[in-house]
């Protein structure tokens, strides 16, 4: 799977986004500082934000003009974003297009499937927002610096989850993070990004 | 009709108004919280107008445009009951934009922005996502505008006249009993209508705090 950015633009507060880059690896880091831009470039992949000029393809397929439902992009957040409303197994479905067992079964959160929301632990919530975006059987996986807000001892484990999930699902990945050594163990292609270009 | 029916009739025409005013009000809500417009400031003041303007002002405008020669005038429903729920309609239905606006507005829209990338369309967002996440704001807007429409007094009798039996609410029904001296009587629905009154004011109340207190 080939993700290509191809002179994306987008004004943004401080500076204007301006990418072009080509991903042809399983697993591909956008690494940089803070405000560098690398959610927006996110969100542009995913369908929030429309870019002011340029194209995305994904594997050939255009994707500027397509609505964010139609674009099979997995995209878990920094803040997780589950549905507060609706329990963990509602939240796991919701878009759901594949088993859940085998998702719920290799991030092991089987047992939080009739919990709400609330009672969930930091960690458990990471794995329960990647459980929703692996069963909607995205084409590609957005992965929103998913070690926020999470203590050093969990880290570990929910970059245990992180591998496991790279290697069961043949699912490219786009991940953004802030910490060169997260980039380097998950990922196989880096691009840094800093004030909106790749550097 | 005797005290009680009046109570009873009023309080169905209210509840009716209430739940019709819903469907629309909760459209326009839901337009003025996520959408940008042409004439949506003329949308939000002719909302607001009608919070304004003297009630008689409105009934009279109802008059108007549902009396016999008005352009609705083939509808058939001044000085009927249908006439009040109409009246009651169009007084509270501003209560309801208002607080279903702020309920919609409330919601983070990352929540149905990740629904999109779900792959769910803009109405299963609305109706899975937007709608129960706002809906105790919603609740209480509805039962604001339920208190309101139980008060309507200035648009129905314009509207729908003082008929007993057929459009007398608590409201006219106390101005009736005032105008022919039975003060007593009066009072006793005062009562009534401000024990009903309150009790919808405050689950709205208590409704709006817990739409507060989610996280």
């Amino acid at each position: 799977m080939t993700l290509t950015m191809e002179r994306v633009t987008l004004p943004l507060a401080h500076f204007t986004l301006d990418v072009s880059f080509v991903t042809n690896g399983t697993s591909t880091a956008l690494y940089g500082p803070s405000g560098a831009g690398k959610t927006t470039i996110l969100e542009l992949i995913a369908g929030l934000r429309q870019p002011s000029s340029g194209e995305i393809f994904l594997d050939g397929e255009p994707l500027v003009r397509r609505p964010a439902r139609e674009r099979r992009v997995g995209y878990v957040t920094q803040d997780d974003t589950l549905f507060p409303h609706l329990s963990v197994r509602n939240n796991v479905l919701y878009g759901a297009t594949d088993s859940l067992e085998r998702v719920a079964g290799v991030l092991e959160i089987t047992h939080l499937l009739d919990r709400g929301i609330r009672h969930l632990s930091g960690g458990e919530r990471k794995r329960v927002a990647l459980a929703r975006a692996l069963v909607s059987a995205p084409k590609i996986l957005l992965l929103d610096e998913p070690l926020t807000g999470v203590d050093t001892e969990l880290r570990k484990r929910v970059l245990d989850y992180l591998v496991r999930v790279r290697e069961e699902f043949p699912i490219p990945i786009v991940y953004v993070t802030h910490e060169i050594e997260e980039a380097m163990t998950l990922c196989d292609e880096v691009v840094r990004i800093d004030r909106g270009r790749v550097v | 009709m005797n005290e009680w029916q009046v109570v009873w009739f009023t309080v169905r025409v209210a509840a009716l108004a209430a739940l019709l005013i819903l469907p629309p009000g909760l459209a326009v809500a839901w337009l003025l919280a996520r959408r940008n417009w042409r004439g949506k400031s003329l949308v939000e003041t002719l909302v607001a107008l009608l919070l304004v303007i003297p009630p008689v002002a409105t009934g009279l405008i109802l008059l108007k445009l549902f009396g016999r020669r008005g352009p609705f005038g083939f509808l058939d429903i001044v000085f009927t009951w249908r006439a009040v729920v109409l009246a009651m309609m169009v007084m509270s239905f501003p209560l309801l934009v208002r607080a279903a606006r702020v309920a919609f507005e409330e919601v983070n829209p990352r929540f149905e922005q990740i629904a999109r990338t779900l792959g769910a369309s803009g109405g299963r967002v609305f109706f899975t996502i937007t709608l129960p996440l706002a809906a105790r704001g919603i609740t209480s807007g509805v039962l604001l505008a339920f208190a309101r429409a139980l008060g309507e007094f200035g648009a129905t009798i314009l509207v729908a006249g003082n008929i007993p039996g057929r459009t007398s609410t608590i409201s006219l029904s106390i101005y009736n009993y005032v105008q022919l001296g039975r003060d007593e009587d009066a009072f006793r629905l005062l009562i009534i209508a401000v024990i009903i009154a309150f009790m919808a004011v405050w689950i709205a109340e208590f409704s709006l705090r817990r739409a507060e207190a989610k996280p």
